[in-house]
């Protein structure tokens, strides 16, 4: 007797529960893929699909400018000249301390809809 | 009413119109974010990442040119929103219109509401087709008059003008939502709307703009125990009193309104069960339902997660009476579509005006529609390359491995970029306008 799938239930030939094994890896295509992006990326959290993806959800169009940082690293840099922002604006990463003229400028779209042309 | 096939009765659909500009490379700013007809069909509403609504306007028929059966032109557009920047929470707000919603007609001027993240605004779109002239105290180019030099009076006088389309925004809902706003619904009393955000859904009174009522708050006191947010809400089309919203982990709630303040208790709790044995790391995050909406019957809600659309009966709470199968045959690429994020878009879905078939969107410019009586579907594609007019789509095939046909396309070939996310169907007729990145096609069936 074939042992349904999903029930856990012992197969009572072993080749019979091989075979199932084998057909339930064929049938779901999602493990073979996680299996892949496993290998790519074995430090993936523990919780599928769970906080961290809702976090990064909740916390969309976060800037890293903060006062407190700024004012920190402000006070410690005291006595060194502060490096001006390199040839590209947009990058405020490592020793460079990010100030609010540093951040790329959203622009308003003064420009009429394409749609509208 | 809509079929579709090649039967005397099924539906053709036709190319009939398309709006933007072929671009080689695409301005963020024009990427359509929102598609709407109003309740009439007469006016069709975009919006894009660049914070503007372009309203269309269907012309009347006219006898001489029975074959241009009603074309939309450009009625009025307008910057709804700006980029904004939250210097307390150093948040940056986009200006993108994530959801527009027309209020029905009530007099000769048009009101819809549009939404980004953060603000709601209603907007009055209106007709001016009359000036005065003839003033007293300023002459015609409105310069004030020397008053000693007025030595009669006169009273103005309304003369005809060049129509003029005025968009003026009339309230404001501002500082009601700390996460980001999905969803806006008008309520069948047309005297109040509700947003949702991620983890909250407020009832606003169109008059007040300083005040709303928190009717669902899903906060949990420690966000560490986060598990769920709220992904799109809506309002029943005729009960006052209730409303419905979807979840992250591809569950829908009913809410009653009469039975308390706060809904936080459920009057309906949809879910179908999983089976265990499918269990991936991807199974959360394609069960993530990106759009719910309820029929035009008021019977059935129609929920679209990553890879199908679910129409649930709303008597039935323990499974879809329904589900169809989108694009399957990306489950063997979840892991390349997690990688580049598509598997977080989020697709809308929508009915059509009988509520016999419904519609979404794929890859690859392709979008599907699905015939809930025949249980027959089309996959039709938006392109400039079947862009002459009243050219008939030619349904598209996908070929899932093996053979592949001389027409069809294989998965590897699909081009993930060109993404169908905002669709919509005209109220009562079978015309359908179609978003495809910075483009707006509009198909109609076809006329004999």
């Amino acid at each position: 007797m074939a042992a349904p799938l999903g029930t856990g239930a012992r197969a009572e030939e072993s080749g019979q529960e091989k075979q199932d094994v084998q057909e339930k890896e064929t049938v779901i295509p999602e493990r073979a893929e996680e299996a892949k992006l496993k290998a790519k990326y074995p430090n993936l959290g523990q919780k599928p699909g769970g906080s961290d993806f809702l976090m990064k959800r909740l916390q969309k169009g976060q800037k890293y400018f903060d006062s407190g940082d700024y004012n920190m690293a402000k006070a410690k840099m005291k006595n060194k000249q502060l490096p001006s922002a390199g040839p590209d604006k947009n990058l405020v990463t490592g020793d460079h301390i990010p100030t609010p003229q540093d951040l790329p400028q959203r622009k308003s779209s003064l420009v009429t809809s394409k749609l509208a042309g | 009413l809509a079929g579709f096939g090649n039967l005397m009765q099924d539906v053709l659909w036709c190319f009939s119109q398309v709006k933007g500009t072929i671009d080689i490379g695409v301005t963020e700013a024009d990427i359509i974010s929102t598609v709407e007809f109003n309740h009439t069909g007469e006016l069709l509403a975009t919006g894009d990442k660049g914070g503007r609504v372009v309203i269309f306007q269907r012309e009347q028929e006219s006898k001489n040119q029975p074959h241009r059966r009603g074309e939309y032109n450009v009625y009025s557009t307008f910057q709804s929103h700006e980029p904004e920047f939250d210097y307390l929470k150093s948040l940056e707000i986009e200006e993108k219109i994530n959801k527009i919603r027309w209020l029905p007609q009530q007099n000769a001027a048009y009101f819809l509401l549009s939404t980004n993240d953060k603000t709601v605004k209603l907007w009055k779109v209106s007709e001016r087709d009359k000036r005065p002239e003839g003033y007293n105290l300023k002459d015609e180019d409105g310069r004030l008059r020397d008053p000693s030099m007025i030595t009669t009076l006169r009273v103005p006088v309304l003369r005809p003008m060049d129509l003029m389309v005025e968009a003026t925004p009339r309230r404001v809902f501002a500082n009601a939502h700390t996460y980001h706003i999905n969803s806006i619904s008008v309520n069948s009393d047309y005297e109040t709307y509700m947003s949702a955000d991620d983890l909250r859904i407020n009832l606003w009174n169109f008059e007040i703009t300083n005040q709303s009522f928190n009717i669902v708050d899903i906060k949990p006191a420690n966000m560490e125990e986060l598990t769920e947010v709220i992904t799109a809400a809506e309002f029943h089309p005729h009960h006052c009193n209730t409303f419905v919203y979807s979840s992250s982990k591809g569950t829908i709630r009913l809410c009653d309104m009469r039975a308390s303040a706060l809904c936080d208790r459920h009057a309906k709790f949809f879910e179908e069960p999983e089976d265990p044995s499918n269990r991936s790391f991807f199974s959360e995050i394609i069960s993530s339902i990106s759009d719910v909406k309820f029929s035009h019957s008021g019977r059935y809600i129609m929920t679209r997660d990553y890879l199908t659309v679910k129409v649930w009966d709303l008597n039935m709470e323990n499974r879809p009476v329904e589900t169809y199968q989108v694009h399957d045959y990306l489950r063997s690429k979840l892991c390349s579509l997690y990688e580049n994020d598509c598997i977080f878009d989020k697709f809308e879905c929508v009915w059509n005006g009988s509520d016999s078939v419904i519609m979404t969107g794929s890859y690859n410019n392709f979008f599907r529609m699905f015939d809930r009586n025949t249980k027959r579907d089309v996959t039709l594609e938006a392109s400039r390359e079947n862009s002459k007019p009243r050219a008939i789509l030619k349904p598209r095939k996908v070929c899932v491995g093996g053979k592949r046909r001389k027409d069809e396309i294989s998965v590897d070939s699909l081009d993930f970029s060109k993404k169908i996310l905002h669709t919509a169907w005209h109220p009562s007729e079978n015309i359908i306008a179609v978003a495809a990145t910075n483009n707006l096609y509009i198909f109609q069936d076809k006329v004999n």
